[in-house]
């Protein structure tokens, strides 16, 4: 197969192109894939440029093989105004390495109280729209915002996340916090809020889409409401279908994220849950922390963890396991999270935008805190031997990475 | 007097830090039981001092308040003939927002030997072994563990019965944040003892019974037929979350009282790890009956914190 790209877009997808070229490409062995979209990363700019900031967050999407990036609305302060959302995007163009598609937070400063002006931040570049981090206990204004958020077309992206039942808990409940001796966060804290957003969702109509979805309960609840006609959406993340609450053993503070690493079972739902299409799209939630921030007791570590740059090489696991094939895998990690943040990308059909991800999936390498591209290295895949990366990756026809090196 | 004496001759102890009896063999801890054991004939001497680690220094850091163990750790350190230094967090560089990695590596550089860590996050003391090269010993971390107590504990009920093998010992209380009930349940199992668990079952962690242990909510029923009660103490501090209504009705469900131990064996010892709350987990008939032993526990501890404390720090680094 050849692809042609002229300019900024995709030319000619032919058998064999016999035209003359600038400059030819060869991709033998490898996947040529739409660009890869991330949908939920954390990029800390404005406010926490320690950890990570719009430059190195955008260095790690595009080595991670990402055309694409949707920062969440929790920086400091929060970006819950238009002129955030100009800033996030005039910085990326600045900038020229992936496209951010920002997201702004749905209620101001994600208290929960009161809705943020969803027109203006639509004008400001806005896809969609999340209080991540901070659910909306508030029953009554999800339900508002999941109405007029029709009016503007964006999704409203939910952290599931019931208070109450949280409490100060810091990892999964079970028989390894019992001996941590760490306070429990139950599945139902996360599956009592998606059964609530369901019937949310149902109410109003509005685009609902869940946030890192990690439990066997909450993907049977949306399965279910899928089956009923629900045109909900979820996501779910790589440390789901790859680490149990074990990893917290040893008290490792890399493994610490919300919502948190569950048992085996879970694990085994989230795949299946991949396979039968209840889970829409593959997101990372890459949280960088400073290596000061995690290095400490247990409990006061932040929870959070990066995955830019590990995201493709795990998911391409689940090719090898045969959970997915290989373009079901790409659906849910271009096309879908595209579809869901109505962004017109994710196929390279002729004409589309040539955003273009090239992947060797058989090279094999060793995650190492020295050559992350992101600024902070808190991964609890370190010293992991993976498989697949990518090798070349255009941005609106341009060629930003070269043999795995960024070339911008 | 060599404290190795009685010991099994081809076992010798290698750690460097005392940080959870989840990580310690059932010969590791019948080594510092034995050794224990000479140690406490130490302190009933007119002169009570040996110098088994005279020019040795160890540091008491103490992020939570304690008066008992903190106590008992420096006598045992004193007895020991070792230096030994209390840091607390009150009006320390901690409450100026200093980290304890930072804290401990100041601590260190002062080539102390042995730091022994009261602290308020699970996992802490584990946590400190992993960076400092003094050793590191557990003296309670969050509602994980407290191995000294767990020590004391057995050596105690060993006194008593002469046997951990078949021994029923029912833990009573707030399990779920006892770093007590923890240790003990490691410790009891590895020794054969039969171990139940009973409060109420907002205080008894999930999965619990994953560690050998039976579960009642009914005190009549658990106290039944058993060799030792050991009552845990109701912290009112991390009774927030909805628990149990009131003190009045944990101690009508749970304090034990006369009647209360009538139904366990008849030679059945009444174990606490203090403080006690008179009146809520125990009457003040049971706590200074005849089969209380709750001072021996007392005494026992710098016995067995002797003997950790000589083990660790003695141990080639």
């Amino acid at each position: 197969m050849d692809l042609l790209i002229e300019n900024d877009h995709v030319k000619k997808v032919a058998k064999k192109i016999p035209e003359k070229v600038d400059r030819e490409i060869d991709a033998k062995g490898k996947v040529v894939s739409p660009g890869l979209i991330d949908i939920h990363v954390h990029l800390r700019q404005p406010g926490y440029e320690y950890k990570e900031t719009i430059e190195t967050g955008l260095r790690a999407a595009l080595k991670g093989g990402f055309t694409g990036v949707c920062p969440m609305a929790n920086t400091n302060p929060i970006a819950d105004r238009r002129s955030d959302m100009e800033f996030e995007v005039s910085e990326a163009r600045r900038l020229g390495l992936a496209n951010l598609w920002p997201i702004g937070a749905v209620t101001l400063k994600q208290e929960g109280k009161e809705l943020t002006e969803f027109g203006e931040l639509k004008k400001g570049g806005a896809v969609a729209l999340s209080d991540d981090g901070r659910p909306i206990s508030d029953s009554n204004i999800l339900r508002r915002a999941l109405e007029y958020s029709k009016k503007f077309g964006l999704p409203i992206l939910v952290h599931c996340q019931d208070e109450g039942l949280f409490g100060c808990g810091c990892m999964n409940e079970g028989f390894v916090s019992t001996k941590l001796g760490l306070p429990g966060i139950p599945v139902e804290a996360e599956s009592v809020e998606v059964a609530r957003d369901l019937q949310l969702a149902d109410l109003t109509g509005g685009q609902l889409h869940f946030c890192h979805i990690s439990s066997r309960k909450s993907l049977d609840l949306i399965r279910q409401a899928k089956a009923q006609g629900s045109r909900v959406t979820a996501e779910t993340c790589p440390h789901y279908f790859h680490l149990t609450d074990e990893v917290v053993l040893g008290y490792n503070t890399n493994a610490k994220m919300n919502p948190p690493l569950r048992a085996k079972e879970d694990v085994e739902a989230v795949k299946k849950a991949l396979k039968d299409g209840t889970v829409d799209a593959i997101a990372t939630d890459h949280a960088p922390h400073a290596q000061g921030e995690k290095d400490v007791e247990f409990d006061k570590a932040p929870f959070g963890i990066i995955g830019l740059e590990t995201s493709l090489a795990l998911s391409l696991k689940l090719v090898e396991e045969k959970v997915l094939t290989m373009t079901e895998l790409i659906r849910k990690m271009s096309l879908n999270p595209a579809g869901i943040i109505q962004v017109d990308r994710g196929h390279l059909s002729e004409g589309a935008v040539a955003d273009v991800t090239v992947f060797d999936a058989g090279i094999e390498w060793v995650t190492e805190k020295e050559k992350f591209e992101s600024k902070s290295k808190n991964s609890p895949f370190l010293g992991w031997k993976m498989k697949g990366r990518a090798t070349d990756v255009f941005v609106g026809g341009k060629h930003v990475l070269q043999d795995g090196k960024i070339i911008f | 007097m060599s404290p190795k004496e009685g010991a099994k001759k081809e076992f010798r102890w290698t750690k460097k830090d005392l940080l959870s009896l989840e990580e310690l063999s059932r010969e590791e801890i019948e080594l510092i039981l034995t050794t224990a054991e000479s140690f406490k004939e130490v302190s009933s001497r007119e002169v009570k001092k040996v110098p088994a680690l005279r020019g040795k220094t160890i540091a008491n850091l103490f992020f939570e308040s304690s008066t008992r163990t903190r106590t008992s750790f420096e006598i045992a350190a004193k007895r020991l003939s070792a230096d030994i230094v209390n840091f607390s967090s009150q009006g320390s560089s901690t409450s100026k927002g200093e980290s304890l990695r930072d804290t401990a590596k100041n601590i260190e550089a002062m080539h102390v030997d042995t730091i022994v860590m009261r602290h308020s996050s699970s996992g802490s003391a584990e946590y400190l072994a992993r960076f400092v090269r003094a050793g590191v010993i557990n003296a309670g971390d969050g509602i994980h563990e407290h191995p000294t107590q767990g020590l004391l504990d057995i050596f105690t009920i060993r006194e008593k019965k002469k046997t951990l093998e078949g021994i029923k010992v029912c833990l009573v209380g707030d399990i779920l944040h006892s770093r007590v009930a923890r240790s003990n349940i490691w410790g009891l199992k590895k020794l054969g003892a039969k171990v139940r668990v009973c409060g109420p079952p907002t205080l008894i962690p999930s999965k619990i019974e994953s560690l050998g242990v039976e579960v009642f909510y009914d005190l009549d029923k658990a106290v039944r037929d058993q060799d030792v009660l050991n009552i845990l103490r109701i912290q009112l501090e991390r009774q927030q979350g909805a628990f149990f209504p009131s003190i009045r009705e944990y101690a009508a469900e749970y304090g034990i009282t006369m009647e209360q131990l009538k139904k366990a064996k008849p030679d059945a010892i009444i174990m606490h790890p203090g403080p006690i709350n008179r009146g809520v987990e125990l009457s003040a008939e049971v706590a200074d009956g005849p089969q209380s032993v709750i001072l021996d526990q007392v005494t026992n501890g710098v016995a067995v914190r002797m003997a950790v404390l000589f083990h660790t720090t003695m141990v080639e680094r």
